[in-house]
């Protein structure tokens, strides 16, 4: 499906969208070599609680993103609560404390923007269920700098509004449910 | 219409900002300034770069307005309220024999930090044996912090911060309320000092017992954090504390060793 080698993927999700990603992550390859990039909205907290879970979850190494870390393979960085996480051009990390986007820090536009700058054609975006926009404008960035956007099925989204908002606005390359969404990261 | 810059081109105006202007963003993430660059143009309708260009290099009133709008000056009161009690718990305690206390918030934008650092102090009593530092490379934001003015909208999430953090009083009792906006009480403000500080360029002035400077240096590369942070360590007394932001660390520096960390916590004391 993928013509060009995807180098990274970032997902995007809000309300609902965790119970997707516990489906996701477990059903990934053990040997799933690809660096995860994760954007949740989420209540503002310092806690490790998500980032247990998730490892709980998978076999991937997972971790918060620290500034200046670059993404490594096998691993899932989680964007902290309260910081925006841009791209620089080395694919290092860098993190943000400018305006809310979307009434959200982070902001799941501004890291998919940020990463389609940088990736341009080697980058997967998935955007999972959420009551929320956000994503929409990101999804057309990364199309039209040749990357790849999926939503969730609104069907099988336990909030449907932000995939399907994407969908109506026609920026979805892919609309898969999460049984589709897990066989596509396992060809990468 | 989508507006974008080049790579190339975002380096000749930091080049020129420098050249004409004397501010040094060359060692910033370009990826940040990117985005805020390309944000400036859409808010102050620039068609193309060429423009921007010439209203920088030619426009010296205009350059405050690019200064303001390339860096990141969002704050808030009581950010981080776990921070805030690991001060009061743990740093406080080892400033009540100094007979002198000073305190340095570097890049402190429009305030909000300084004037929570101020009521904490006040509540430990220990602000009337205050000084309290507040700089910036902006004088816009410091204007703003001097004047104590907020707006009234901001109250509600700031007094919850502030109760998180372990405050016990009355947060509404730190300001009176006019309109939409309030002013934070004068002997709060009293002890502080705005000035105008670069760290890119500005040396040592002074030596502190606690200085903090949050969600500044994540706008910084590795280079510059490194000189700056020894800018730090030169205006530190021993056994002084340096506070960064919640994903910040001092663990890669060239200072670590001087330093030792408060737990978990993104609070050094410097030990050597
Ligand atoms: C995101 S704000 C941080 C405010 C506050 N410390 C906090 O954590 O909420 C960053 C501030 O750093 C200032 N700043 C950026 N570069 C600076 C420099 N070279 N020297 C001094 N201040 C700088 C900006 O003007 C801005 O006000």
């Amino acid at each position: 499906m993928a013509e060009d080698k995807i180098e990274l993927v970032v997902i995007g999700g809000s309300a609902g969208s965790l119970e997707a990603l516990l489906e996701i992550l477990p059903g990934l390859k053990k040997d799933f070599a690809l660096p995860l990039v994760l954007v949740l909205h989420r209540k503002q907290s310092n806690d490790s609680i998500l980032t247990d879970l998730l490892t709980a979850r998978s076999s991937l190494k997972v971790k918060e993103i620290e500034e200046k870390e670059s993404p490594r393979n096998g691993t899932l960085h989680i964007v902290p609560p309260d910081y925006h996480v841009l791209f620089e051009q080395d694919r290092s990390f860098s993190l943000d404390v400018s305006e809310r986007v979307n009434y959200s820090r982070p902001s799941i536009d501004v890291v998919f923007q940020s990463a389609a700058d940088v990736y341009q054609n080697s980058l997967a975006c998935i955007l999972l269920s959420g009551a929320n926009a956000d994503g929409t404008d990101g999804f057309r960035y990364v199309q039209k700098n040749g990357g790849i956007t999926i939503a969730q099925s609104p069907e099988s989204a336990e909030v449907s509004y932000m995939p399907e908002h994407a969908i109506i606005a026609n920026v979805a390359t892919h609309v898969m449910d999460i049984k589709s969404i897990i066989s596509y990261l396992n060809t990468l | 219409m989508e507006i974008s810059i080049s790579n190339e081109e975002l380096e000749q105006l930091l080049e020129d900002v420098l050249e004409i202007h004397g501010y040094d963003f060359t060692d910033y993430s370009r990826a940040s300034l990117h985005r805020r660059v390309t944000r400036l143009m859409r808010l102050d309708n620039f068609p193309s770069f060429a423009e921007l260009r010439f209203k920088i290099r030619d426009d010296a009133s205009y350059l405050k307005r690019f200064v303001e709008e390339i860096t990141v000056n969002v704050t808030e009161m009581f950010r981080d309220p776990d921070f805030y009690r690991v001060i009061k718990e743990q740093v406080f305690p080892q400033l009540f024999a100094k007979p002198f206390i000073r305190i340095w918030h570097a890049g402190c934008s429009t305030g909000e930090e300084v004037y929570s650092m101020s009521i904490l102090l006040n509540e430990a009593n220990l602000l009337h044996k205050s000084l309290i530092y507040a700089t910036d490379l902006n004088p816009n934001v410091l204007e703003k912090a001097a004047s104590g003015i907020l707006p009234l909208s901001h109250m509600k999430q700031y007094s919850e911060n502030y109760i998180a953090a372990g405050g016990q009083r009355d947060f509404s009792s730190y300001y009176t309320a006019r309109y939409d906006r309030v002013i934070f009480n004068e002997d709060l403000r009293k002890k502080m000092v705005f000035a105008t500080h670069n760290l890119v360029s500005d040396s040592s002035f002074n030596e502190f017992q606690l200085i903090l400077c949050r969600n500044v240096m994540i706008y910084f590369d590795k280079d510059l954090q490194g000189k700056v942070l020894n800018l730090f360590d030169a205006s530190l007394e021993k056994l002084g504390f340096l506070a960064l932001g919640s994903k910040e660390t001092l663990k890669f520096s060239s200072i670590n060793p001087k330093f030792k960390q408060l737990e978990r916590n993104k609070i050094w004391q410097k030990i050597k």
